[in-house]
């Protein structure tokens, strides 16, 4: 598999961290071995295998649908990077 | 004092040999006179410290105390503790004073342990040498041009250091076992589900797991019992009766079947390496157990199948960090988008970049069934290999890392050479099944080696009762660098 790039820049971008040219170009030398060490796992036939998405065979748990937390508003807002009339700010979005 | 055992610990503070806030204050000064050198604690907090013991004193006084109560325990940094920063070795969360406590930090608060600081690690955990940390590196105290391991290398170095009697760790490819077994310590990591997840900052869930590091598998076995439980706020936490993890511990070894997989001892591991670990079979079989060969034919995927699944678990968990609710956001920006990029792009060091990268990529559209599908098919295969193991033997031993701890800066520039020192723990949390570390010699320039104890799921009390008979005999766990 090869990567360019153009496909670390995208990548980036879908991960939405600004990377430059120069770290791009860093960044696809390292990413070119580590996906050259997980091609690797295509030498073994899988067909008939079932994914594992999780140690434990375990269903979902549910719970009642009741309220458990109380507001603590304040609190949580007290370390956020910038708040207004008890709202999280963040730069105009629609014009 | 400070070589002491948590039995002992506890046995002193109840006869009244000294109070927990003399115990306390014993240790934030060695913390004090030490730490400038080996850089184990990010933050440590002598008057929320000392106000727990206070507290502690007053349990012991009236007669309520349990094992734990008033001894001082290092709790990693990515582990939420309230009025604490918290900030998971990162950048994005060097301002995050912790608004609650994790369930961890709960259960200890419980038992009247006392919080003596918070323990450097890999940014994110993600590393094995505590390299990454936006704090700086943490130090080997066996030889200070080496690294301690990672992630949770400020924990491992600050129990064989001294400078707590015990701590936590979290382990998501190897993190508790590969520090304790570089730094000469033990370190466990559970069952996937046994100990809550909830407050502990996710690197990768399905594979995160939390466990004690401590001198000995008595220790270890004390603060499981405390560790241990179910969480409801923790959705995967397994609902199971309570098991005290000391109860196994005097049991005689006689019959009991290691297993040593071919694929383990086949190519890769160091001389040094090679050699302690046969001494501790022999060591093994004189207290009555026979070794068995076994085979895990795709054990040794488990790195590129790691490489795939914690990433692309990572790259949905760390897209929380947005600079918006909490934790840094940058200083100048554009628009909303620009502020995301700027904020993710200097709040998060290079390695963790990296993995959101790699995770970004496997989860893309038209590569997710080749890699992370790919991944997951390979995961049950390697859980199969385990299980049929188990039908032959009891427990499977070999190294924990393949080299004694390499040289700070050694591998640092080559990731794939940082990946491969988790090789034989990764295994285990794709599988999600126990395993720990004790320190069993040393080897080159005298660093400390581990031995890799694996079990097949719950079978923790059974694994410290085989590390627990080894320590015995042998002294290495009582070896101190400083």
């Amino acid at each position: 598999m090869t990567l360019s790039v153009s496909d670390v820049k995208r990548i980036a971008d879908l991960a939405y961290i600004e990377i430059s040219d120069n770290e791009a170009k860093e960044a696809l030398g390292q990413l070119s071995g580590i996906f050259d060490l997980i091609e690797t796992m295509q030498a073994v036939d899988t067909s008939t295998v079932e994914p594992m998405s999780h140690a434990q065979n375990v269903l979902q748990r549910l719970r009642d649908d009741e309220v458990t937390e109380t507001d603590q508003h304040e609190l949580y807002q007290s370390i956020a990077p910038q708040v207004e009339a008890d709202l999280y700010l963040v730069p105009q979005v629609i014009e | 004092m400070f070589n002491a055992s948590l039995k002992q610990l506890s046995t002193q503070l109840a006869e009244k040999k000294f109070s927990s806030t003399e115990l306390t204050t014993q240790f934030l000064q060695r913390i004090k006179q030490l730490n400038p050198e080996y850089n184990a604690f990010i933050t440590v907090n002598e008057e929320m410290s000392l106000a727990q013991a206070k507290a502690a004193d007053k349990m012991i006084a009236a007669g309520q105390a349990g094992p734990l109560t008033g001894i001082p325990i290092a709790q990693k940094d990515i582990f939420c503790a309230k009025g604490w920063l918290t900030t998971c070795g990162s950048r994005m969360l060097s301002n995050f004073i912790s608004p609650y406590d994790a369930g961890v930090i709960e259960r200890f608060n419980q038992a009247g342990a006392i919080n003596i600081g918070k323990t450097n690690m890999d940014e994110f955990a993600m590393g094995s040498s505590n390299e990454t940390s936006y704090y700086g590196m943490v130090k080997n105290p066996w030889d200070i041009a080496a690294v301690p391991g990672g992630s949770s290398g400020g924990a491992a170095c600050a129990v064989a250091a001294r400078l707590a009697p015990a701590a936590t760790g979290t382990d998501t490819g190897g993190s508790i076992r590969q520090p304790a077994a570089l730094c000469g310590i033990s370190g466990i990591k559970p069952t996937y589900g046994l100990v809550s997840r909830y407050g502990m900052i996710a690197f990768a869930s399905s594979l995160d797991q939390g466990g004690p590091m401590a001198k000995s598998a008595e220790d270890l076995a004390l603060l499981l019992n405390v560790m241990t439980g179910f969480d409801p706020r923790d959705s995967t936490s397994l609902q199971r009766d309570a098991e005290n993890y000391s109860q196994d511990l005097q049991k005689p070894l006689a019959g009991l079947r290691i297993g040593l997989p071919k694929e383990y001892f086949a190519e890769g591991m160091s001389q040094d390496v090679a050699n302690a670990i046969e001494k501790t079979l022999i060591e093994y079989r004189k207290l009555g157990a026979q070794t068995v060969e076994v085979s895990l034919p795709n054990a040794p995927l488990s790195i590129p199948v790691y490489y795939v699944l914690a990433p692309a678990e990572a790259s949905s968990n760390l897209s929380r960090f947005d600079g918006v609710r909490y934790g840094y956001r940058a200083s100048s920006y554009s628009d909303l988008a620009d502020m995301y990029r700027k904020t993710r792009a200097q709040g998060f060091g290079a390695e963790v970049k990296r993995r959101i990268l790699i995770g970004t990529y496997v989860l893309s559209h038209g590569y997710y069934d080749a890699y992370y599908i790919k991944a997951q098919k390979l995961r049950r295969l390697i859980a199969q290999d385990f299980i049929a193991a188990y039908k032959q033997c009891d427990i499977i031993m070999g190294p924990t890392a393949p080299t004694v701890a390499f040289n700070l800066g050694e591998k640092s520039g080559d990731p794939i050479q940082m990946y491969l020192s988790d090789i034989y723990t990764s295994a285990a949390n794709l599988t999600g099944m126990p395993a720990m570390s004790i320190p069993i010699g040393f080897g080159d320039k005298n660093r400390p080696i581990g031995l890799h104890i694996m079990g097949n799921y719950f079978k923790e009390a059974q694994m410290l009762n085989i590390a627990h008979q080894y320590q015995l005999v042998t002294d290495w766990h009582l070896k101190s660098p400083v």
